[in-house]
């Protein structure tokens, strides 16, 4: 419940949540001018975000800033990116402290032996109102669960876990990439303050460890496999086939992503969110 | 509702001969592929096709009228046709797709496009979902079990195999034989058991042979789109249709083994829950 306020307030979307989505409603309604619309959006704070990127790929932001066409107008006008080093080149050191986000995307898992990062993660915990796991990394430790250190540049840096370990996490946003879709949907969802759509986001944000081994302990052991070949479709490095029509994973290529267990239809089924994007 | 929610239910059959001879029931699948395909709806489909084993399918990827012809008729064992989405897209460079997929398959494909977390550009692509109805799915062991071991007959052997009028049905090229439904029970993938949904309430279309008579199906179209092909599909000659009030056994049928599908699960779903076992429905 928290939470949703938090959003709810993030978004100021208490009070007016479609005053941006329905400009021509607005202009037309009573007394209600284009320009003092325009007002409402300028008063209202613009939320603040920020991208944290720690040991990740930077495929994550490549993957939202692929959405630029249809979220420009969202990231440039709507919200103020606050820090981040690619997005905003703002970047904290002891002079220049963490500014108060709204909402912390975070790429990466956290290396423990990673000083400045851990440091980092702890001041976002503390500044950020909301904080996302954002790509499989920093959800479930993704590809750097491999890690054994013995590498240069940093031999030491040897132990990555997926941020839930270490903070509170209010949601994630696993894939690897997560779709440039998949972002939008959760951009517009927040916009609308459309807390069912978030829900699994919410969720999954438990979802600290994944392997595709988690379709024969979750979903083959359980009964509950159908054959359906979602799986081996969501894989995104094609470490899974189909053999007797149950999944076959070939451990060698799975990342630990998660995405299939969180793509197959017999872990959660969001059937009324279903329902209502057909029309039925 | 106990079908789901549709715009209209008639009952059809595909008015090409070619079909009609090759299809399960009146050819809808086949016909609506065939059509969609000639008018240019989508570029291609995946479909259960034939695999080196008799009876065993495996997901293809059709880009012709031929092709999609060449996988009709009902296979009841697994042919994991979402699988192979993402391949028709990426590989084979479909930009407009379609599939045919039982209720569970349905159920992965909308999850996917409802929330397509790792899944990019592939969930607009999808132009037509025809579900088919489904009561459950067996291995290949068990379909082997019952027609070897049980009807004695090898699998090459099998020209149609059918579930219909509480039976089993195996035809041959001069027999046909068949095993009361009772027989495979038991048989069937532990996972059908908890599944609530008979008639593909997720599909653009969904289609059966349950309702209609003999050679006939029971059309149901659902999604504006799938409503518009079906009816395009019908105004073009593709299909003729008679209206489901008119055939028997009709829809009182549909609904009833819809209705006992949905009981039963339940149970099933009330049981495994109280055993601490993990159901998403
Ligand atoms: C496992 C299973 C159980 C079924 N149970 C019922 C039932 O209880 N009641 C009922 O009315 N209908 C049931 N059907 C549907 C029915 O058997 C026919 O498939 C349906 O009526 C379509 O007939 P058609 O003549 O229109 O299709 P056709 O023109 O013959 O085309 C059939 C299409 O289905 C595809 N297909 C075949 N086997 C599979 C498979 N295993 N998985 C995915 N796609 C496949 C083929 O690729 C082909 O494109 C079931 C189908 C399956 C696969
Ligand atoms: S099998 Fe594929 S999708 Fe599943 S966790 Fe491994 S890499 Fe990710
Ligand atoms: S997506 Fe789930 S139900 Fe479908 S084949 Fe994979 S594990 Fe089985
Ligand atoms: S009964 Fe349900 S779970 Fe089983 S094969 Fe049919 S649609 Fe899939």
């Amino acid at each position: 419940m928290s939470l949703i306020n938090r959003i709810k307030k993030f978004f100021g979307m208490e009070a007016k949540p479609d005053i941006e989505a329905e400009p021509d409603a607005a202009k037309s309604a009573e007394g209600a001018s284009e320009q003092e619309v325009e007002k409402v959006a300028e008063e209202k704070a613009k939320p603040r975000i920020g991208y944290i990127h720690l040991s990740g790929c930077t495929g994550d932001v490549m993957s939202l800033s692929e959405n630029y066409d249809i979220l420009a107008e969202l990231l440039t006008n709507m919200v103020d990116i606050v820090y981040g080093q690619t997005l905003a080149d703002v970047w904290w050191d002891d002079e220049n402290p963490m500014p108060e986000m709204d909402l912390a995307l975070v790429e990466g898992s956290v290396c423990l032996q990673d000083e400045h990062s851990l440091h980092e993660l702890m001041e976002v915990r503390k500044r950020a109102a909301m904080v996302c796991a954002f790509g499989s990394c920093s959800a479930t430790g993704c590809f750097t669960r491999y890690s054994r250190g013995g590498q240069q540049a940093r031999p030491d840096h040897e132990s990555f876990v997926p941020i839930a370990d270490l903070i509170d996490v209010d949601c994630a946003i696993p894939g690897c990439p997560p779709s440039p879709e998949i972002i939008a949907k959760t951009v517009v969802a927040l916009i609308n303050g459309d807390m069912d759509y978030l829900q699994p986001m919410i969720d999954l944000a438990g979802m600290t460890e994944a392997c595709g081994c988690d379709l024969q302990l979750k979903v083959v052991n359980k009964a509950l496999c159908t054959g359906c070949g979602t799986c081996v479709m969501a894989c995104q490095t094609r470490a899974l086939d189909m053999t007797n029509g149950r999944p076959e994973l070939n451990s060698d290529r799975c990342i630990k992503c998660g995405i299939c267990y969180v793509q197959c239809p017999r872990s959660w089924w969001p059937e009324e969110r279903i329902k209502k994007d057909l029309g039925l | 509702m106990v079908l789901g929610t549709y715009k209209e239910i008639v009952s059809a059959r595909a008015t090409d001969k070619q079909i009609q001879k090759v299809s399960q029931d009146g050819g809808i699948v086949t016909g609506l592929l065939a059509f969609a395909l000639e008018e240019k709806i989508i570029e291609g489909a995946v479909v259960a096709g034939p695999s080196d084993v008799f009876w065993k399918p495996e997901p293809m990827v059709a880009m012709s009228a031929d092709e999609i012809i060449a996988a009709a008729g009902t296979k009841y064992t697994f042919s994991p046709n979402v699988m192979m989405l993402k391949k028709a897209v990426r590989q084979y460079g479909i930009e407009k797709l379609g599939t045919v997929a039982i209720p569970c398959q349905t159920m992965g494909i909308r999850k996917m496009q409802s929330y397509p977390f790792g899944v990019r550009f592939l969930a607009d692509k999808l132009e037509l979902l025809i579900g088919i109805y489904c009561m459950e799915n067996f291995p290949y062991a068990s379909l082997e079990t019952f027609i070897s071991e049980k009807m004695g007959v090898s699998m090459e052997m099998v020209e149609k195999m059918d579930i219909g009028k509480g039976k089993f049905w195996v035809y041959t090229q001069d027999e046909v034989l068949s095993i009361p439904l009772k027989e495979t029970h038991g048989y069937e993938q532990s996972g059908c058991n908890v599944c609530l949904d008979y008639v593909a309430e997720l599909g653009d279309v969904s289609t059966g042979s349950v309702g209609s008579p003999d050679g006939w199906s029971t059309v149901i179209t659902r999604t504006d789109g799938g409503d518009s092909i079906f009816k395009q599909a019908v105004d073009a000659g593709v299909f003729e249709t008679k209206a489901i009030a008119d055939v028997k056994p009709g829809l009182d049928l549909l609904q009833k083994l819809s209705a006992q599908k949905k009981e039963k699960n339940q149970k099933t779903i009330d049981e495994r829950k109280a055993m601490g076992l993990p159901v998403p429905f």
